[in-house]
């Protein structure tokens, strides 16, 4: 039984109080089959908290959290087999080796097979050292034994929590290649970060959480086609601030402070509008005549990074 | 639906692995032969004092002592039962060229259990038993565990059996080691010896009327079983205090100032009665067998047992309530 449009994971309008303070502030989104789903939000945005909601580790206070159409809380077994999971750092019995941590979970979930654990320690490549005690791991082996543990049970849903947390450059890479060739195995992937240039790079779709509401959910490509197009100035007069900000259809980012922006450099000031690219030609015969020289004009691709300010209005994220 | 089975399975190899019960049998053998050391020195110097006598003659005089005043009519009638079942048991001591006063193997045994009851092994127990939940938060594998297709009250039911059966394993370990190790300094007869048991408290009165002798090997029995039940029940309030507290070191630390302090309070409060309600006070159930006065007059062998079992179911709802509705936060 599974819901319209093929939605894996559904959550719809969940809160959760916490020692009376409202953590999640009704939220909802779905994910799909076959997609990396990013989550992302600064620290403290909720994130964490909301995994555990997924996994029944934390009852909602409100509102239902859905896999495959079975809640989670309600019929836990039932939604946990389709399930595989990471929640935080990837903790498994250091006195036990990567084996016997796979043995331990699969003795958990019905029908895994030892013919299954090799096949799953294999897919994450940790086929060599896989009898050696988990305390001798590095924390990429250890991330990666996490995931062959979640992916044990051959679940439909994977839930990874800041995958790429204290890895090398070269670990990064490779989790990011792993979770891909998942996705096209027909996984679901969900996938959080408080890292912009993570989520774009692996998702296909996003959720933006901040301070525990969801401020937007859809493709990266749509979200970011909404910000519209974003032109840097790079002017002789602060004048041409005021002119381009006069002009309809323009919008001034001041949110979007770069090193210069906005501030006199060897006499030059740069400024940065949201606006529709047909409009530079136009414009930059405007700044001409009224006197404004004219050094550079830079169409900059929107960023996730740009979203999230534009949504959040400045607040901080790293 | 997984079965308990794997999950007990799962629980007992941490367990093992984990390597606690290495460390139990470890202090066993350690503080064992130095018990052993302390209990040949004791009778060496009893040795010492009745050097020239023969305990033959002795026992014998003894006999005759008991048996002259069973004729007397100033005795109660009582005590008259009391003094014949002690004169059978030295008659027997007699007839099989067994000194009562010298050691072996398993009055050792014997004597050991009746002393650690109380407080010994049970901090053993609680050693075992106040990790088996909070270890899982502290290395947060708590998240993977909750997060099976298995429900929270089976987790932690795989953790009470498993509980159970190296509670079970301790109380065995002790007769078992203190046995063989003072055995080989003792001797490893006495499984026949008669010992005197079925003292009844009345009141703060002993009453002897029902005092008879059993073999050693069927009082070891009964005493072994009285200790492991006592441990049962400190086992599942070690549970609860697992499953409550996160922190290991913390929990260890009440199950440790919960059990010491029943010793204490049995040292101090006979006045205070309704002290006998409390768990730590009714832990020496093996004292009954023998007729020793319990700490609180109104103390009885059903008593402990009934406030022990209630503790512990207690004790275990407490845990399976909070095991199962409590968000894991951490």
């Amino acid at each position: 039984m599974s819901a319209p449009s093929d939605a894996v994971l559904s959550v719809r309008n969940v809160t959760k109080v916490i020692r009376g303070r409202e953590i999640i502030k009704g939220i909802s989104f779905e994910v799909y089959a076959g997609e990396v789903f990013g989550f992302l939000g600064p620290n403290g945005a909720g994130k964490t908290t909301t995994i555990r909601m997924l996994v029944d580790l934390i009852k909602p206070t409100s509102g239902t959290i859905e896999v495959g159409g079975v809640d989670v809380h309600r019929n836990h077994n039932q939604a946990m087999k389709q399930v595989g999971c990471i929640v935080e750092n990837p903790e498994l019995y250091s006195y036990l080796t990567g084996w016997e941590n796979l043995e331990h979970f699969g003795r958990m979930i019905p029908g895994v097979t030892r013919e299954r654990i090799r096949e799953a320690a294999e897919i994450v490549g940790m086929d060599k050292r896989i009898h050696d005690k988990v305390k001798t791991y590095s924390l990429g082996m250890r991330q990666r034994l996490g995931i062959a543990q979640a992916l044990l049970g051959r679940p439909r849903l994977l839930i990874l929590d800041e995958p790429t947390n204290g890895l090398d450059p070269q670990g990064i890479k490779e989790m990011r290649r792993f979770i891909r060739r998942l996705a096209e195995a027909g996984l679901s992937v969900f996938v959080s970060s408080h890292l912009l240039s993570e989520i774009q790079l692996m998702c296909d779709r996003v959720a933006i959480i901040s301070q525990g509401r969801v401020l937007a959910v859809g493709r990266v490509e749509e979200l970011l086609e909404q910000l519209g197009q974003r032109v840097v100035w790079t002017l002789s007069s602060e004048g041409g601030r005021d002119l381009l900000a006069s002009h309809p259809g323009v919008a001034i980012l001041p949110g979007t402070r770069q090193p210069g922006d906005g501030e006199p450099e060897n006499g030059r000031f740069h400024v940065s509008a949201k606006m529709n690219p047909d409009l530079v030609p136009a414009l930059n015969s405007l700044l001409v005549k009224a006197g404004i020289g004219v050094y550079s004009i830079e169409m900059k691709n929107p960023s996730l990074e740009d979203l999230f300010l534009s949504l959040t209005e400045g607040e901080h994220i790293d | 639906m997984t079965s308990l089975y794997p999950l007990i399975k799962n629980e007992t190899l941490k367990m093992l692995k984990k390597k606690r019960f290495l460390v139990v049998v470890l202090i066993l053998l350690v503080l064992i032969p130095i018990f052993t050391y302390a209990q040949m020195k004791v009778a060496q110097n009893l040795k010492k004092q009745f050097g020239t006598e023969d305990w033959r003659v002795t026992t014998q005089q003894q006999i005759i002592d008991y048996t002259n005043s069973l004729s007397s009519n100033r005795v109660p009638e009582e005590w008259k039962k009391w003094r014949k079942v002690q004169v059978e048991l030295l008659q027997y001591s007699l007839d099989h060229n067994i000194n009562p006063a010298d050691p072996n193997g398993v009055t050792f045994a014997r004597d050991f259990m009746k002393n650690a009851v109380g407080l010994f092994i049970p901090l053993l127990v609680a050693v075992l038993a106040s990790d088996i939940v909070s270890s899982e938060h502290s290395t947060g594998t708590i998240k993977l565990l909750l997060t099976r297709p298995v429900a929270r009250w089976r987790v932690l039911m795989s953790k009470l059996v498993t509980l159970v059966l190296f509670t079970s394993l301790i109380v065995l370990a002790t007769g078992v080691l203190s046995y063989l190790i003072s055995g080989f300094v003792f001797g490893f007869r006495g499984w026949t010896v008669p010992v005197l048991t079925g003292f009844r408290l009345n009141g703060a009165d002993v009453d002897f009327s029902r005092v008879h002798a059993v073999p050693q090997w069927l009082y070891l029995f009964m005493e072994f079983g009285l200790a492991w039940f006592s441990c049962l029940a400190v086992a599942c309030l070690s549970l609860m205090v697992s499953v409550i507290v996160r922190s290991t070191a913390a929990g260890m630390g009440i199950m440790l100032a919960a059990l010491i302090a029943g010793t204490i309070l049995s040292n101090m409060v006979s006045t205070w009665e309704s002290a006998k309600y409390l768990f730590m006070v009714n832990l020496e159930t093996v004292d009954y067998l023998t007729g020793t006065l319990p700490p609180i007059p109104g103390q009885t062998l059903p008593f402990s047992l009934a406030v022990l079992a209630v503790w512990a179911l207690a004790g275990l709802t407490v845990a399976f309530t909070v095991f199962t509705r409590k968000d894991v936060l951490h």
